[in-house]
């Protein structure tokens, strides 16, 4: 008996805290009792669609070529770790192409032992594997390097989205063509209308990339390349090419124009970087973000995310007071690597002004920096690869802004 | 030794065979067709040639539109101008200012330009459109040929200002 009262309290616990989790955060509304719906619902249906309650939506740009443009998935009303496909953020160079999955072909060619050209009913043949990983891409929070920072979680963190890829380990296609010995890079290619090309290191290629067919437990979204596309765990969203095509084995990188004109960060010297993949560690503050409205004081779980492209987060340290002292969130579990990770942090909100922040730290004890020590480095025109940590400002009012 | 030999070569061999055998050999016209690579050594480019002179009605009417007259930029970004202002508070990067490579000029307008009608350029345009984005910026002459042999001779005003990845290079 005494048993079961745990398990229903620990449910009902469970229950307010999923609850306090959601959109309206410290607004809680208890449901009437019996009030259930007295009239016939809907009847099955062949496709779900989320209630008609529910407006998150991708934050589209104000450009008049919307083809070569981003989406921004909106972070400030994110559950749990996963990105519903509908609202994974968008960038593409040249739209989304319609591709009839019959007629699509995988060539890989170039210095390999036997050039082999696949079907998707081949591809989806060889064994495959299901990972958890985050996509970023290295734009995003590109507007934090100056003084108009994001006004909420999708302008200023939202190029960055997760979802559970389902693919052929890109090492097993590889084995079976043969990549010889002197080879050392691969050129990977779009079947979009600019073919948008990449020269990707073999050894990352053979570590842990696939050729994904399958996001969150459906096929991939066109926006997402389907019918194939790369996955590169940890680097920057470019490199895993969409609506992927070709893969040729090279000796040399390509040096094509978005690994030079674009993609590459600009120093205060003039030099710039090439082949900045990596995504390293960063967090964002979900709830309460920029442009959310706490209804009065009182107790507020703040939540966010946290990822790195170098493994798994370790550590996310909040604070609520201007950076003058940080303590441990909790991290909700499973903490993958390559995946974003979920932070709770318990807070009374006393209603004065208040500042917040989170910083995380990675396996490799990599520790997010302050937009001052990156600027330190880079300077102001680096452009991608943006990782500061994000201040949230909440006013006596209740209203949240970007500081 | 003759027969260690033959059996490391035959480990070698079994190693290296494909253990589904799913997909097959593409034909080398297959392979043609789909190649559009163009290395930094020239390797890839196809015959065919163009100047920047021949390239300046190409460029008036497939390119200005979006690139500006002059490569100055418009709807899109700017191709021209901008050389010595890497180090400035606000740089300008186009291809003559920070292009390390003028074969990424060819191999880019060929597979993705005009961005509306990517594809639609014969090989002599392209060639007489890189001449001429390259004229724009004072890299080669007007009646310059651009063509397999000449194009990855080219030497970019920027050809040494990229760097490896020091990252992590931030301190908290």
């Amino acid at each position: 008996m005494s048993e079961e009262v745990g398990t229903s309290r620990r449910r009902w616990l469970g229950l307010t805290a999923a609850l306090g989790a959601g959109l309206t955060g410290c607004k809680r509304s208890t449901p009437e009792a019996g009030s259930g719906p007295s009239l016939l619902g809907k009847p099955v249906s062949a496709y779900g669609e989320r209630s008609t309650f529910e407006t998150a939506a991708r934050a589209l740009p104000d450009t008049r070529t919307p083809e070569t443009a981003a989406s921004r998935t909106p972070l400030q009303d994110s559950c749990g770790i996963l990105t519903p496909s509908a609202l994974h953020y968008e960038r593409h160079h040249a739209g989304v192409p319609r591709i009839d999955p019959a007629g699509h072909r995988l060539l890989i060619h170039g210095m390999v032992d036997r050039p082999l050209i696949f079907t998707m009913d081949e591809i989806r043949r060889l064994p495959a594997v299901s990972r958890i990983h985050f996509l970023e891409c290295s734009g995003n929070s590109s507007g934090e390097w100056g003084e108009k920072t994001g006004r909420n979680a999708a302008q200023s963190h939202g190029l960055a989205s997760c979802s559970e890829w389902t693919g052929v380990p890109l090492s097993l296609l590889l084995a079976e063509a043969g990549v010889q010995k002197r080879a050392r890079w691969l050129m990977v290619e779009g079947a979009d209308a600019c073919k948008m090309q990449r020269s990707l290191p073999l050894e990352k290629a053979m570590n842990d990339a696939l050729a994904a067919w399958g996001q969150n437990g459906e096929a991939l979204r066109p926006e997402q390349g389907y019918p194939l596309r790369l996955l590169v765990p940890g680097w920057e969203g470019n490199i895993s090419v969409k609506w992927l095509r070709r893969i040729m084995a090279v000796e040399e990188p390509y040096m094509v124009r978005d690994e030079t004109s674009h993609y590459t960060d600009l120093m205060p010297d003039g030099t710039a970087r090439v082949f900045t993949f990596m995504m390293e560690a960063k967090s964002l503050i979900t709830f309460p973000s920029g442009g959310q409205k706490l209804a009065g004081p009182g107790y507020c779980q703040i939540t966010g995310l946290a990822w790195s492209g170098r493994g798994r987060i370790e550590r996310v340290e909040v604070s609520t007071d201007d950076g003058r002292t940080w303590r441990d969130a909790s991290l909700q579990e499973p903490r993958l690597r390559m995946a974003f990770t979920r932070f709770y942090f318990p807070w009374n909100w006393d209603g004065k002004e208040a500042v917040l922040q989170s910083r995380s730290i990675d396996e490799t004890g990599y520790v997010q920096p302050t937009k001052e020590a990156l600027v330190a480095v880079r300077g102001l025109n680096s452009q991608y690869h943006y990782n500061g940590i994000k201040v949230w400002k909440v006013l006596a009012d209740g209203s949240v802004s970007n500081a | 030794m003759r027969s260690l030999v033959i059996l490391l070569a035959a480990g070698a061999l079994c190693a290296q065979s494909p253990k589904y055998g799913v997909g097959r050999t593409p034909s080398p016209e297959e392979i043609r067709q789909l190649d559009i690579s163009i290395a930094p050594d020239g390797t890839g480019l196809p015959q065919g040639s163009g100047t920047a002179a021949a390239g300046r009605e190409v460029y008036a009417n497939r390119c200005a539109q979006c690139h500006g007259e002059k490569g100055e930029g418009r709807d899109s970004v700017a191709l021209a101008g901008g050389q010595g202002t890497l180090k400035n508070p606000k740089p300008l990067r186009t291809v003559g200012s920070y292009w390390p490579y003028a074969t990424t000029i060819w191999d880019y307008v060929n597979r993705a330009m005009p961005f509306k009608n990517p594809g639609m350029l014969s090989r002599d345009q392209v060639y007489a459109v890189t001449a001429y984005v390259l004229f724009l910026n004072g890299i080669v002459g007007e009646n310059d040929v651009m063509d397999a042999r000449s194009l990855p001779k080219v030497r970019m005003p920027n050809r040494n200002g990229f760097v490896a990845d020091p990252r992590p290079d931030v301190k908290r």
